[in-house]
């Protein structure tokens, strides 16, 4: 068996995959929006899992949601809310479902979310995860007892190219990939040369890196994500582009950055493809792919 | 090692002796002494606070360790005093609070907040050290605890939120495997971050945690 998006990680196209964020409550009309409008022009579309820990409408019910619109869902799951028991229990939910591709994540901590009382699980880590997906795949479960019927599904991880200190971001990169990562969604990336020189060490294992892409739409976001996000570093040349759009035109160049980004990564075949991340702006995807020249 | 404690707010205390008229208080002279939470100060300004708000307080006493077990000693001695009092309010860790309790069977009552079993790294600073797993890996780690020093207990290297070598939930702390790293390439062993470490046994020793020491005779 094998999934829409690995065959499209294998065909040797550059991929395209963006996400979607579930709204926090039941009335689910912009997420199935935004599932219509993105759904067929990326290969897939991720969910994110309660992302920066805030409590929303679950990643399975969006996938579920995608699935259900014919597009092709990632399962974006984390280690924060689960233990092994419950992520094993999704997993063969998922699988059953039709949902078959996983991005395995640690998951942000617990204070820096919404319900910082909450107890974070942390019972395995994302590495681990990876593990006890293909342990499933072989027919057992993480106990060792044997499956009523298995799973099989594509996985991927997470890097972060600008971690500071690098190396040991890239021991753990390894060992994802030892652990079975077919596919690699890389942190917001801004620095090409840098990048470059990330993938240049990441071309000797055989998986596809797909860059992250966050859209950004002010001077003042993007100084905020530099100051403050770990691993995002935005050139100051980026920043002088957006301080010097129009009045009420930085989002548009925003697109028209992320777009050329793409662009030059496709011309250059730096890397595999890219992950669109346009967080609550999920309607300017279409506009990104427009600004890099590609097929909408 | 010393047990970290902090005071619980006054509020607290008078809501969990709302029904509590003559009370006896008993402080310790080691760890809560050291973090002023429970020593001779303390106790006498918790004394006064409790009888300006109209409470009798029957009598007190810091005892030199108050979870060992010469506690009970202490509290027989001051029988009358105690057995007078309708509760204890204790100004110690939750072993001594635990302590008195298994001495006495009338309401104890905690004063202070348990925060961690902590290590000195300068004077009055202390740190989390262990969390008494049960399958120590120092060994592998540098000597440094991922499962106390990394927020999320991370055992096969840094989540996506290190930054700089701080850790995403406080950039005031350091995150832990940044740690790990420096130390270990320092020893030449890197090659130990790139071990996979698989799932933790949580129940190493299921709670509730219990042991027999055999204790050999004669050696
Ligand atoms: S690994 Fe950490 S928590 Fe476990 S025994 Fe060693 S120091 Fe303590
Ligand atoms: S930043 Fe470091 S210490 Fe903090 S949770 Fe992540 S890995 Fe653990």
């Amino acid at each position: 068996m094998t999934t829409r998006f690995r065959q499209a990680l294998n065909s040797g196209k550059f991929v395209i995959t963006s996400e979607i964020g579930p709204p926090k409550g039941t009335n689910l009309e912009k997420m199935y929006q935004h599932i219509d409008l993105l759904k067929d022009k990326v290969d897939a579309l991720n969910v994110t899992d309660h992302q920066s820990s805030v409590m929303r409408f679950p990643s399975m019910g969006g996938c579920l949601a995608v699935l259900e619109n014919g597009g092709e869902p990632v399962l974006q799951m984390t280690c924060r809310d689960r233990n092994r028991i419950a992520l094993q229990g999704d997993l063969l939910l998922a699988y059953s479902k039709g949902i078959k591709n996983v991005l395995c994540l640690t998951g942000d901590a617990v204070p820096v979310g919404d319900h910082r009382a909450a107890k974070g699980i942390f019972d395995l880590d994302s590495v681990q995860l990876l593990h006890l997906i293909r342990r499933l795949e072989g027919g057992t479960d993480f106990g060792g007892n044997e499956l009523l019927g298995s799973v099989e599904f594509c996985t991927g991880a997470t890097v972060t190219p600008e971690a500071i200190p690098l190396e040991p971001q890239l021991f753990k990169f390894e060992k994802k990939v030892d652990a079975g990562a077919e596919f690699f969604q890389t942190q917001a990336v801004y620095d090409l040369e840098k990048f470059t020189g990330f993938m240049q060490y990441a071309r000797q294992f055989p998986v596809k890196i797909l860059a992250g892409i966050v859209l950004l739409s002010s001077a003042r976001m993007a100084r905020y994500m530099t100051a403050h996000v770990p691993g995002i570093n935005v050139p100051q040349n980026l920043i002088d582009e957006l301080a010097q759009a129009p009045k009420g035109g930085a989002l548009q160049k925003g697109i028209e950055i992320a777009g050329r980004m793409i662009a030059t990564l496709k011309k250059e075949s730096i890397c595999d493809g890219v992950h669109i991340m346009a967080i609550n702006r999920e309607e300017a995807v279409p506009d990104i792919l427009v600004a890099a020249g590609l097929p909408v | 090692m010393k047990s970290i404690t902090k005071q619980k707010p006054f509020d607290e205390v008078e809501m969990l002796i709302e029904k509590f008229n003559r009370i006896y208080l008993i402080g310790c002279g080691t760890c809560a002494t050291m973090t002023k939470t429970g020593g001779i100060n303390e106790v006498r300004d918790l004394k006064k606070a409790l009888q300006s708000r109209g409470k009798l307080i029957t009598g007190c006493i810091v005892i030199p360790t108050a979870c060992d077990e010469m506690t009970a000693e202490m509290v027989k001695e001051n029988e009358k005093a105690v057995q007078d009092a309708q509760c204890i309010i204790v100004m110690a860790c939750a072993l001594g609070v635990q302590r008195v309790n298994s001495s006495w069977p009338k309401p104890v009552i905690p004063a202070l907040d348990t925060l961690f079993i902590g290590m000195e790294e300068s004077p009055g600073q202390f740190f989390e050290a262990c969390d008494q797993c049960g399958q120590c890996i120092l060994g592998e780690t540098a000597g440094i605890c991922p499962l106390t020093a990394c927020h999320k207990g991370l055992l096969n290297g840094p989540c996506g939120g290190t930054n700089n070598g701080k850790c995403e939930v406080d950039p005031e702390k350091d995150c832990a495997f940044t740690l790990i790293y420096e130390r270990l390439k320092e020893q030449d062993r890197l090659d130990l971050l790139r071990k996979y470490h698989p799932p933790k046994n949580y129940h190493v020793m299921p709670r509730p945690k219990r042991t027999v020491l055999l204790l050999e005779r004669g050696s």
